[in-house]
């Protein structure tokens, strides 16, 4: 009974909507409630199944709109991530460093964010980074000339480093409070300086929570909906967007279930690859 | 049947190798008046230690009495709380752990486990800057040194615990340390690779010429390795001297009972004509011959190992000194050896150990026998603390 559990999860809480995401992809747009046909029809399931094709995702590939989103995301995920590895690495191998005590401390502030809604978080930034904001208001303070960060992309990346920073400081926190020391013990004694214990021991043998904090990371940024919507200026271009677009303003369900369903698909690569690795670390 | 490796005349050379007994030899580590506490507890107390060029030194003590401390802040892991560490003369205080010439065997191993075998012994090589050619022939020169030559492309946790402590050895000698450091270097093998090892450590230490300072709390291993021994106890060092001495004359109770079995006689002396001398005790009056017996009406303890005692069925001749008779409470037959547990007094058991020299004994010797149990006048070892 207990091994069943984890796949009524997965079957009611992802391949369940995502089948339903996925028979809406292949329907067509209708002026109806709902829009899209054909509705599902327990009593002509032949006839349902005929009326359903690919033309949606003719249309997807048609249209330059998508494509550029779908690749604006990647960029914008793979910047992000790149910048979170960058900030999050310090930090965690600072934790990771530190007395025991406070390392717990430390932890606690790192998950603080949680502990606040999202959205309120994301708002704040609007507060800081608008025009006439608390960022500006303390430049404008120290004699200095305002900056027009919001609604554009860099405010997305703050947005992003900053709504993703826990996901990715704290599993690379957890390879790197693992870590023997003794191993950087024994790289000093062979003849390393701290600097080549920490890239010849210390930075390889956290590759694998790299891994993992680029994948946490990356994945959702790139369905990334409310920070580019909330921080991002009309320019920025995110497929999460694009699908919510699709959705409510143009209602068109099929291309939304479609695109929605494409980025899924993209997203399985990155996902297996890690998958293997993670398989090779554990054998 | 042991096989007689080829090897230089190792008997000759350990038999007149004490440049320890020279005053004019200058020691090539040498720790003066060493402490290091952590927090409120004392690790290392006021250690002072001069280990020679080309020595094996071995550093004996119960688990937790700072042998490792010690070890580690000769190889610069932790810092004095006082006192000095030199190192050919030069006071290492300010030299960081990479920059120092000697290398360690650590007691996890430490291998890095992204490194292959080739990969690890190569480590300190590459920091030293060696040209690739030159880490290569050194990496198959130590792989074949220490019998790993199938192993190189092996990642560390492919390999036997015995292989692993191979490449860790490797490892620490393929950068030619001044002196080099093990930590229980044995401690995590089966014990016959153990006492294989034993052998091939000495060996690996006569062939290499480097100075070897290894830390054990199993005697055995300290007096199979080494040329002197420095036995610790509650992070100071209580004697020190080769395995013979340390053995045979230790320099109290604690060196003595730690250092293998051995039997305590509490008496007072009676008489003192060097090198003889009378004890009285609560089992009898001992003779024996100890230049070092303190003059008359001393507290003392007599100390006889059990394989330096003999035991029988049959008393001996009347008068025969150091005589004490007893029942046989148990017995402990180990094949080469017997020890016989002997009750000589209500609750006073010694132990006596026996060859068994012949296979077949007519009267073997059986539980609640009655026994006489001697030893010479010069069997034991007069202590006074
Ligand atoms: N880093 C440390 N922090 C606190 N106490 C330590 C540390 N290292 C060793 N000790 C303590 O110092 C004493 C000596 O330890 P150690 O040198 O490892 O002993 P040994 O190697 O003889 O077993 C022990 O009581 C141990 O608990
Ligand atoms: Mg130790």
């Amino acid at each position: 009974m207990a091994a069943i559990a984890p796949y009524l999860w997965l079957g009611m809480l992802f391949a369940f909507p995502f089948l339903l995401v996925f028979k809406l992809s292949l329907s067509d747009v209708a002026l109806s409630m709902p829009p899209y046909a054909p509705k599902f029809d327990p009593g002509n399931i032949g006839r349902f199944v005929r009326a359903l094709d690919l033309d949606t995702y003719g249309r997807l590939v048609s249209d330059p709109i998508y494509i550029k989103a779908w690749l604006s995301s990647l960029k914008i995920a793979a910047i992000s991530t790149a910048l979170l590895v960058l900030i999050g690495y310090p930090i965690a191998y600072g934790m990771a460093r530190c007395s025991s005590g406070s390392r717990q401390l430390l932890v606690l502030a790192v998950t603080l964010p949680f502990f606040t809604s999202f959205l309120i978080r994301v708002y704040a930034w609007v507060a800081i980074l608008k025009p006439a904001g608390i960022l500006n208001a303390g430049l404008h303070a120290l004699g200095l000339p305002p900056v027009a960060v919001m609604n554009t992309d860099a405010a997305v990346y703050i947005g992003m480093v900053y709504a993703y920073l826990p996901f990715m400081a704290l599993p690379l926190y957890a390879v790197l409070e693992k870590q023997d020391e003794s191993l950087i013990e024994a790289a000093a004694d062979l003849g390393a300086t701290p600097f080549r214990a920490f890239w010849t021991v210390t930075f390889p043998m956290s590759l694998p929570g790299v891994a993992a904090g680029a994948l946490l990371c990356f994945i959702p940024i790139v369905g990334e909906f409310v920070i580019p919507d909330l921080l991002g200026g009309s320019s920025t271009l995110m497929i999460g967007k694009t699908i919510w677009t699709e959705f409510f303003n143009n209602r068109d369900w099929p291309a939304a279930a479609a695109a929605a369903t494409a980025l899924l698909i993209t997203l399985v690569v990155p996902l297996m690859l890690y998958q293997r690795q993670q398989a090779r670390v554990l054998r | 049947m042991t096989t007689k490796a080829a090897r230089p005349n190792i008997g000759a050379i350990r038999s007149s190798f004490a440049p320890w007994n020279d005053p004019g030899t200058k020691p090539l580590v040498r720790f003066d008046g060493v402490t290091k506490r952590f927090g409120d507890q004392i690790a290392v107390d006021n250690v002072s230690l001069d280990i020679y060029e080309r020595e094996f030194f071995a550093l004996l003590g119960p688990s937790g009495c700072g042998k490792t401390t010690l070890m580690r802040m000769l190889a610069g892991f932790e810092t004095p709380d006082a006192g000095r560490i030199m190192l050919g003369g030069v006071d290492l205080a300010d030299t960081p752990p990479h920059k120092r010439p000697v290398n360690m065997m650590f007691q996890s191993y430490a291998l890095f486990p992204h490194l292959s075998v080739a990969g690890n012994i190569a480590f300190g090589l590459k920091m030293e800057g060696l040209k690739k050619v030159a880490i290569t022939d050194r990496v198959n020169e130590m792989l074949k040194l220490v019998k790993l030559e199938a192993y190189a492309a092996r990642m560390p946790h492919q390999l036997s615990g015995g292989q692993r402590q191979r490449v860790a050895l490797a490892r620490a000698i393929a950068r030619k340390p001044r002196v080099l450091l093990l930590d229980e270097p044995l401690a995590a093998l089966d014990k016959k690779l153990r006492e294989e090892t034993q052998f091939e450590l000495t060996d690996l230490q006569m062939e290499l010429g480097i100075t070897f300072l290894t830390v054990t709390h199993d005697q055995d291993e300290a007096m199979v390795l080494a040329d002197r021994i420095g036995v610790m106890d509650q992070g100071r060092i209580v004697q020190i001297g080769p395995p013979t001495e340390v053995y045979e004359a230790p320099n109290s109770r604690g060196v003595a009972e730690f250092l293998g079995d051995i039997n305590i006689f509490e008496g007072i002396v009676e008489t003192f004509n060097s090198p003889v001398a009378s004890l009285k005790s609560a089992d009898g009056h001992f003779k024996v011959v100890d230049e070092d017996c303190p003059a008359g009406g001393a507290t003392v303890w007599l100390a006889v190992r059990p394989e330096k005692m003999r035991i029988s069925p049959k008393a001996p001749p009347k008068g025969t000194a150091n005589v004490l008779a007893g029942e046989i409470w148990d017995i402990g037959y180990l094949g080469d050896w017997t020890t016989y547990i002997v009750e000589i007094g209500p609750n006073r058991l010694i132990r006596v150990a026996q060859a068994n020299a012949s296979r077949i004994v007519e009267h073997p010797l059986s539980w609640d026998d009655k026994v006489w149990v001697s030893f010479d006048a010069d069997a034991g070892v007069v202590l006074t603390r």
